[in-house]
């Protein structure tokens, strides 16, 4: 049911573990359903020069936690904000449509870790875009898209 | 991990054909392939093999062959059972009495029927998903008709009190059924000395071929049928008999429950020490289901701070088969009902590990599960930002 990526990230996972001292921390998901993704970010000079995760939940939460951080090493603020759920999921070669909840995981916990970053800085937080994460028609299978 | 031997240890989710199975199998998909309903000579095979099949059903029920009928399995029998009582005896009364832990081919049946207009009791399970007698006693009336209360769970093993569940239910009038598709085969389940009135069983959980199954239909009990159109099964379930599939369950419940008690203690006897040895090596976790009232192959552990589906993942890497009751395996957004049902949090219920053990599983495999799921399980909880209490 996963991509040889998915399933190569899940096995081999990049970026796993905590920052010593990081300079933002995003935290989202809920152990209630089953996932709970933490991102730690090492920001220089406004690049993220480190990302590590720690993620409770699938396989596939796990490989989007991989990707995600893969993806926004070495990226300015600016162009780690942009890096989208979908781009994410491409990056995997799909996940299967009860999981793209994982790669909205994995951009919210950008989001947050980015923010926490600003707000240490005293600037105002970015504006997260409301449920730009899925197509409307799809059901991501996360409970804030369901009862949002 | 290309070398690695396949170690299965998920037959409550299915059963590999036996080979003397397979074997019994053959003649009756080539040289006696007649329909059982012609009158010529290979007909009349097929006719005297489905008999011989029905026999050897009864007997591992101790019941007569002529109030066992044969289904596609235990889906149908289930269906069977709960929507043709409920319609027979609809204008006796309109309250169907069940639990919350049944399998989802009775859950849903009586989802349908409250659809329909019935009204349904979902009896609740203590902390081991044990059923309480006095909550039935508390639950029925005289507008009931059925209870339905399964005899081992799929899940975490728990065998229900239904002798003394069908017991109470015969004091109000009302019909007994149990979905017996996981003991069938595993544990004996005679209905002779019970007041069981229907008893659902499938074949492919006791290495018989899928879709196949049978309900026991007590004589006398106001049923009406589901499947309608020929006169097979003496006019209650309509459709050209599963020749082949019929003779293989016949000969897989013959096999499965010759030497029961014996194969029970061994099965058991492994998966004791694999409880044991799971609670000694591993840290944080929590035995589902009830100590001793439970199937002797089933086995569900839950580990606090990982998920299921990561933890069968890896396991799988290592070839070994299992299940969970993670919501993350099963499409939908919750864990598994049973666990729920059971008064455990959702987030504990998401790292559930359900092992069931059969007789071909060996004293190696057992070990090589011992060696193997603590690295796994410790690898998880390393990548997990709720794990670091668990180390």
């Amino acid at each position: 049911m996963y991509s040889k990526t998915v399933m190569d990230h899940f096995m081999n996972p990049r970026n796993v573990g905590e920052i010593e001292n990081p300079d933002g921390v995003g935290e989202v998901g809920n152990p209630v359903c089953g996932d709970i993704m933490k991102i730690f970010l090492k920001i220089d000079d406004n690049r993220i020069t480190d990302a590590k995760f720690k993620t409770f939940g699938c396989g596939a939460a796990i490989a989007s936690s991989s990707m995600a951080t893969e993806l926004i090493k070495g990226k300015s603020l600016e162009d780690a904000w942009e890096v989208t759920n979908k781009a994410v999921a491409e990056a995997l070669e799909g996940l299967p449509p009860i999981k793209m909840h994982c790669s909205v995981l994995a951009e919210e916990g950008i989001h947050q870790a980015i923010n926490d970053y600003r707000a240490r800085r005293n600037l105002a937080p970015w504006e997260e875009k409301a449920h730009a994460h899925h197509d409307e028609k799809e059901d991501c299978g996360c409970t804030t898209c369901n009862t949002g | 991990m290309e070398d690695q031997k396949l170690v299965y240890m998920d037959h409550a989710a299915t059963t590999a054909v036996h080979p003397e199975v397979v074997k019994a199998m053959i003649p009756y998909l080539h040289n006696h392939f007649g329909n059982p309903s012609s009158i010529y000579s290979i007909a009349r095979e097929a006719k005297e093999a489905i008999d011989s099949a029905r026999a050897k059903v009864a007997l591992s029920l101790k019941t007569k062959p002529d109030e066992i009928f044969f289904t596609s399995g235990g889906t149908e029998s289930d269906n069977w059972a709960i929507k043709g009582v409920a319609f027979a005896n609809r204008r006796r009364g309109d309250h169907i009495i069940t639990s919350k832990i049944e399998h989802h081919a009775v859950l849903h049946t009586c989802q349908y029927l409250e659809k329909q207009g019935f009204s349904v009791t979902y009896l609740p399970v203590d902390q081991y998903g044990l059923v309480d007698p006095v909550e039935l006693e508390r639950s029925i009336t005289d507008r009931t008709t059925l209870v339905s209360v399964m005899y081992a769970n799929n899940e975490i093993g728990t065998i229900e009190p239904v002798k003394e569940l069908a017991s109470i239910t015969h004091e109000y009038g009302a019909y007994f059924h149990t979905d017996a598709v996981q003991a069938v085969g595993h544990m004996p389940v005679p209905v002779d000395g019970t007041e069981i009135d229907l008893l659902s069983l499938s074949g492919h959980k006791f290495n018989g071929p899928k879709g196949t199954g049978a309900l026991y239909i007590r004589k006398g009990v106001r049923i009406d049928n589901i499947l309608h159109g020929g006169a097979q099964e003496r006019n209650r379930r309509a459709g050209t008999e599963n020749l082949a599939g019929i003779v293989g369950m016949g000969k897989a419940i013959e096999l499965a429950t010759t030497g029961l008690e014996e194969k029970g203690a061994r099965i058991r006897a492994m998966r004791d020490r694999l409880i044991s040895g799971i609670q000694e090596l591993i840290p944080h976790t929590r035995l589902n289901g009830h100590p001793s009232k439970r199937l002797p192959g089933n086995l569900n552990i839950s580990f606090e701070f990982i998920e299921g589906e990561s933890m069968l993942l890896l396991l799988d890497s290592f070839g070994i088969c299992a299940s969970t009751g993670s919501a993350c395996t099963s499409g939908s957004l919750e864990p598994s009902h049973v666990l729920l049902a059971t008064g455990m949090p959702a987030e504990i219920a998401h790292g559930s590990l359900r092992l069931t053990l059969d007789v071909e599983n060996t004293d190696e495999e057992v070990k090589y599960v011992l060696r193997t799921l603590p690295k796994v399980v410790s690898r998880l909880r390393d990548m997990s930002p709720l794990g670091k209490q668990a180390t």
